[in-house]
């Protein structure tokens, strides 16, 4: 079945020539896009035209174009990721888009991810909270015998879900607060599941959430907005883990 | 580390909100089973009865303070709170469609606790500060039972029987503050971490069956006199 072509489509995108600047919106006309083309080719497609107008190209982040890598952003017509449930921007497709439509893309807004040019933003943020505790620093020795360390299936899910965080930042982008809360509640989550992770719960949920807070990151007011809005559909019952681990720990000091 | 720097930390100041909430509710549950006495007995004295008792028993005494308390640290630490996640985000989005992925109620805690307080205010005027200091005619004393008291039904029935605006003000209030709690009381469980996959669904639940108890048993009494009398 051959798609629908968009005959003429605006894009009202946010250019920004480096961190310093103010930035402004500027509106392109895109023709002839296939509604089966995925939004970031419709993007290199006006790239494209942009390079041979002589024009600056619009820079965003993309890498493995997949829905795995996290590299992609964008904040579009209002929403982290697009108007689609569970996808990345680069598993976003046009077909989401009518004829004759004004496509608004912004850059993830918080005051702890700053754009460094156009749709790019600097999400070491989310480094530096991982290297603050996101990590098992016990010598776990060897591989152990399969069933060596017994594990129920609940826990081994429920943390393989917490682990499916590709650390995009959507869930700070969509947050009405700008929290890293569900980022940092998977990652503490991924952990707190398994013998393995148990071990340093407590020094780990203290350490990331005090990174969250220094690195100007919002706090939670349980809209749910994250979950809805993250491409892997991680749940805000991590929140609550991360919010008992966290409370938990402090009581202990 | 010190016990100021849970307080400063994101989870800690949540932490506040949610047991001062969920205080503030247990308070609310009493209120709202005194008023209701309003509606089951026209005589008035049932009301008369717990109100005296309410006004002079002294674990209320020592529990009144503590109310206040629990109000202040409510107030305080949400402008705290906010004025901290509107400084997490310097620059705003041009377009943003958050309708699609949160309740209105849980993105306007602030508006509607802060439409609260001058309910509030109104409300304290109203009544609180009539029995507490200023008096009232309609207050003078009548024996019940052969125990001299305050005659706070009259008080508080004269206003909703003479006045539709005080009346619509009291629904909205309650209506208000159902949706309030409707975020509140299940978020304030998930901010203590008393909450899982399993009891989100319920705790959501019982978060909207307790807003909308607040609605009807607040809504109910001015409705009562208008319709009534």
């Amino acid at each position: 079945m051959a798609d629908i072509t968009l005959n003429k489509i605006y894009v009202k995108v946010w250019r920004q020539n480096s961190p310093k600047d103010s930035g402004r919106f500027e509106t392109y006309e895109v023709e002839n896009i296939s509604q089966g083309s995925s939004f970031l080719e419709m993007l290199d497609i006006l790239n494209d035209n942009l390079i041979r107008e002589g024009k600056d190209p619009i820079a965003f982040d993309h890498d493995c174009r997949e829905g795995i890598c996290g590299m992609c952003s964008l904040y579009v017509n209002g929403r982290a990721h697009g108007p689609d449930r569970d996808i990345t921007t680069c598993q976003l497709h046009m077909r989401k888009f009518k004829e004759g439509e004004t496509i608004t893309i912004e850059p993830w807004r918080a005051g702890a991810f700053p754009v460094i040019k156009d749709l790019i933003v600097d999400r070491t943020a989310f480094e530096k909270i991982q290297q603050a505790g996101g990590f098992v620093s016990v010598n776990t020795g060897g591989v152990p015998d399969g069933n060596a360390i017994p594990i129920s299936k609940v826990d081994a899910d429920e943390a393989m879900d917490a682990a499916a965080c590709i650390g995009c930042g959507a869930c700070v982008a969509t947050c009405k607060n700008s929290s890293a809360m569900l980022f940092v509640a998977a990652k503490v989550s991924q952990f707190a599941k398994l013998p393995q992770g148990k071990v340093e719960g407590a020094r780990r949920a203290k350490a990331m959430v005090a990174k969250m807070d220094e690195l100007g990151f919002g706090g939670c007011t349980n809209t749910g907005a994250c979950e809805l809005e993250c491409p892997k559909a991680i749940s805000i019952s991590h929140i609550a883990r991360l919010n008992r681990e966290y409370l938990v720990a402090k009581l202990a000091d | 580390m010190s016990k100021g720097s849970f307080l400063n930390a994101s989870i800690g100041r949540k932490f506040l909100m949610s047991i001062t909430g969920l205080f503030l509710i247990m308070f609310l549950m009493v209120h709202m089973s005194i008023n209701l006495l309003l509606i089951f007995d026209d005589s008035g004295d049932l009301y008369n009865i717990a109100a005296h008792f309410m006004a002079t028993n002294p674990l209320i005494k020592i529990m009144e303070p503590i109310l206040a308390l629990g109000f202040v640290i409510h107030i305080a630490w949400s402008l705290i709170i906010t004025y901290q996640n509107m400084k997490a985000r310097p620059v705003n989005y041009a377009k943003t469609e958050q309708g699609i992925n949160s309740a209105w109620a849980s993105r306007n805690m602030l508006i509607l606790g802060a439409m609260l307080f001058i309910y509030m205010g109104i409300h304290l005027a109203n009544f609180w500060w009539k029995m507490k200091f200023a008096g009232d005619p309609l207050l003078e004393h009548i024996t019940v039972k052969g125990v001299e008291m305050e005659n706070a039904y009259a008080l508080v029935s004269e206003l909703f029987k003479n006045s539709v605006i005080f009346s619509i003000v009291y629904i909205l209030g309650g209506w208000l503050l159902g949706l309030h709690i409707s975020h509140g009381f299940w978020s304030a469980f998930q901010t203590i971490g008393l909450n899982n996959q399993i009891w989100r669904k319920r705790l959501f639940i019982v978060a909207k069956v307790i807003g909308w108890i607040f609605t009807i048993g607040f809504g109910i009494i001015p409705i009562y006199f208008m319709i009534k009398f």
